[in-house]
């Protein structure tokens, strides 16, 4: 994974809660079996309407998006990273996301950075009166800054220090492998096995 | 120490504890995949020259592209057909079981798993799919993951997870007829809103909730994500026991007494405290649908549409507003009053057998309206055969409502099961979000029974709306 330490790019100020994962990227683009590409999917359905503001200059080049509360909400689907990181955007500002979403970006390296709702208004404020607004989101000292708003930002100390890393969570987990067998050896015998095959 | 359910499973399966910031590892006990969600991860996986630790805590099954009717041709659409074949090809390297499409086990995960006696008390389950929360109707602690998750359970069979905070979700009382436990859940979600169980785990408790089958927790636990909550949990008892005993991967003879053992200690301690506490009064409890774009937005079915101007919170309003328009709905209508064009009785939430009984039920001897068509799409295949053993396929069809084969249906638009833009539907499935059910249509989630009398009224109705 790509290591993140700060990004400075045009602020997208988008104004709604709960946007769930199937806004996102429909259903329809799920289907792809590669890992790449999902930008055209991204608002699919918003960006078919020509005053969405990802239609819109100089927002169409955006790579912080800032959105309203319980962004992320709804299907488990990855593929919605993917879509903001194929697109280009490298952070999303929130001030509540789901769980699931939340996880996804830190495997992926985009930045979910939990920012109060006050200071939410403020940046759609200035991104609306100032489009284009360069927006630096500092992932060592946790602050969203654009013009003379300093906002600071929420992010568990894990999921910074691997984002600063770049660190694979696979890699990292495969070193406590003698644990894991350990435990393994320990389970109870009456927990169900599935009917494997032989692989080939 | 006192400890919640949540808490207990929590701790029987830390690998690892973390220190400082760093997350627990978490042992996972059951891995369940399906098409959509898995190609990049086992992509990943040979990319980086790892085996898949244990394809004998996987089993994977068809669901989300799968038609429902024509099962036996190919399917049509390319890079549906790509996807399953992958999976296909996938599953035969890894070693991995696979219920494809035309196998009597086939069928949506979630209802296959616990169907197969896969799921049990106790267990961690995960599934790159977010409502694979229905298992926690077990006393499991069961969550979505997304791919990158997925592909770190297939290396490791583990994963690193912070602690969840815990939230009771008490419903004391008794259910009046005609309420399910679809309603139950709606108006959890109207109540604490679609973020209020955002880092909480939920534990459904209560004398409505003990009283309810099997098949009506699973519908409970199964929208645990519609309300934020990544998971959602209900104790296991003699209901649960008596539901998983006999079945292909239960335990038996003096194991099955082990395990019972064991699953009797699987409830919260009396003085066991939770971070948070909601309580519903089941009595006062009301056929509920949803009216906008997100599941929050649900009202009782006598109630009108509300105005976004009475509505304090801004970003509420403008979430109000934005719906209303995408469902051309005007507020002040009764719900009684939406006309839809077409009922979907099927999904994780409500496909399995009590589902299609209950709405065959109340659809029996009486006609779908004119202008409406009924999709009826078992949960999964087994579910389907014993639908058609008890006769409940004559019943819909004599309805005039169509039977179909197993899958995630209309439920999403991954598959030909789609609205047209600007259809409306009275659904049993979980999510109305914009285009969920294909593009521009518009969804109203209900229970089996609020479906079975809107297919033969034609607007949103219950069961005793048939009597008058």
């Amino acid at each position: 994974m790509e290591a993140f330490t700060t990004h400075t790019g045009v602020g997208v100020p988008l104004r709604r809660s709960n946007v769930d994962t199937d806004q996102i990227i429909p259903a329809v683009y799920l289907k792809r079996v590669t890992r790449s590409g999902f930008e055209d999917g991204l608002f699919a359905a918003w960006r078919s309407d020509e005053h969405f503001i990802l239609n819109q200059e100089p927002f169409k080049t955006g790579s912080v998006l800032v959105a309203g509360p319980d962004f992320g909400t709804g299907s488990s689907r990855e593929h919605a990273v993917w879509a903001l990181k194929d697109y280009g955007f490298r952070v999303v500002v929130s001030s509540r996301f789901a769980d699931i979403f939340r996880g996804n970006s830190a495997k992926q390296g985009l930045v979910a950075a939990q920012c109060s709702q006050s200071d939410v208004e403020l940046l759609w404020k200035l991104l609306e009166s100032e489009p284009g607004t360069p927006v630096t989101v500092d992932l060592t000292d946790k602050t969203v800054r654009a013009k003379d708003l300093v906002a600071p930002f929420e992010i568990d100390d894990y999921t910074r220090w691997r984002l600063l890393e770049g660190l694979d969570d696979i890699a990292l987990t495969l070193r406590h492998e003698a644990e894991i067998s350990g435990f393994e050896g320990n389970r109870q015998t009456w927990l169900p096995t599935t009917d494997p095959l032989q692989a080939v | 120490m006192s400890r919640t359910l949540a808490e207990k499973v929590w701790e029987a399966h830390v690998v690892r504890h973390g220190s400082g910031a760093e997350p627990d590892l978490l042992y996972i006990d059951l891995h369940l995949l399906h098409e959509v969600t898995s190609p990049q991860a086992f992509d990943g996986l040979r990319l980086a020259n790892r085996k898949l630790r244990r394809p004998d805590l996987t089993i994977a099954t068809e669901d989300h592209n799968v038609p429902t009717v024509d099962i036996d041709k190919p399917i049509a659409d390319p890079v549906s057909r790509l996807q399953v074949e992958t999976l296909r090809r996938n599953c035969a390297e890894f070693g991995v079981r696979l219920h494809p499409m035309g196998d009597l086990e086939q069928g949506i995960v979630h209802v296959v798993g616990p169907q197969l006696g896969l799921t049990q008390p106790g267990m961690t389950v995960v599934c790159g799919d977010s409502h694979t929360s229905t298992h926690g109707a077990f006393g499991a602690l069961a969550f979505g993951i997304g791919t990158s998750e997925v592909e770190h359970v297939m290396a490791t069979q583990t994963l690193p997870l912070r602690p969840f905070k815990t939230m009771a979700i008490n419903v004391d009382g008794a259910l009046r007829p005609g309420v399910t436990a679809k309603d139950i859940i709606l108006a959890v979600i109207a109540k604490i809103g679609t973020g209020g169980g955002q880092g909480y785990v939920l534990e459904y408790r209560g004398a409505a909730i003990e009283n309810l089958s099997m098949e009506a927790r699973m519908t409970v636990c199964n929208m645990s994500i519609e309300a934020g909550a990544r998971a959602g949990m209900i104790a296991p008892d003699d209901t649960t026991f008596d539901y998983i005993k006999g079945r292909p991967h239960a335990p038996s003879g003096a194991d099955w007494d082990a395990a019972v053992a064991y699953w009797r200690t699987l409830k919260t301690d009396d003085d066991a405290k939770f971070d948070a506490e909601v309580h519903i009064d089941a009595d006062t409890l009301t056929p509920f649908v949803t009216w906008g774009t997100n599941p929050g937005q649900g009202l009782p079915l006598g109630a009108n549409i509300p105005d976004p101007e009475q509505i304090a919170d801004e970003n509420e309003r403008v979430a109000a507003e934005k719906a209303l328009a995408y469902m051309g709905l005007e507020p002040g209508t009764p719900l009684r009053d939406i006309h839809v064009d077409t009922v979907f009785l099927g999904s994780c939430t409500n496909g399995r057998i009590e589902d299609l009984r209950a709405a065959a039920d109340v659809i029996k001897g009486k006609h779908v309206a004119s202008g409406v068509r009924m999709l009826v799409v078992p949960g999964s295949m087994r579910v389907r055969k014993q639908a058609e053993e008890e006769g409940l396929d004559k019943v819909f069809l004599d309805a005039g409502a169509e039977w179909r084969q197993a899958g995630c249906s209309m439920c999403l638009g991954m598959n030909p099961d789609q609205l047209a833009p600007g259809e409306r539907s009275a659904s049993t499935s979980n999510r109305n979000f914009e285009g969920r059910q294909g593009k521009g249509g518009r969804t109203h989630l209900v229970s089996p029974l609020v479906a079975a009398a809107t297919a033969v009224r034609g607007t949103l109705s219950a069961p005793a709306d048939l009597e008058n």
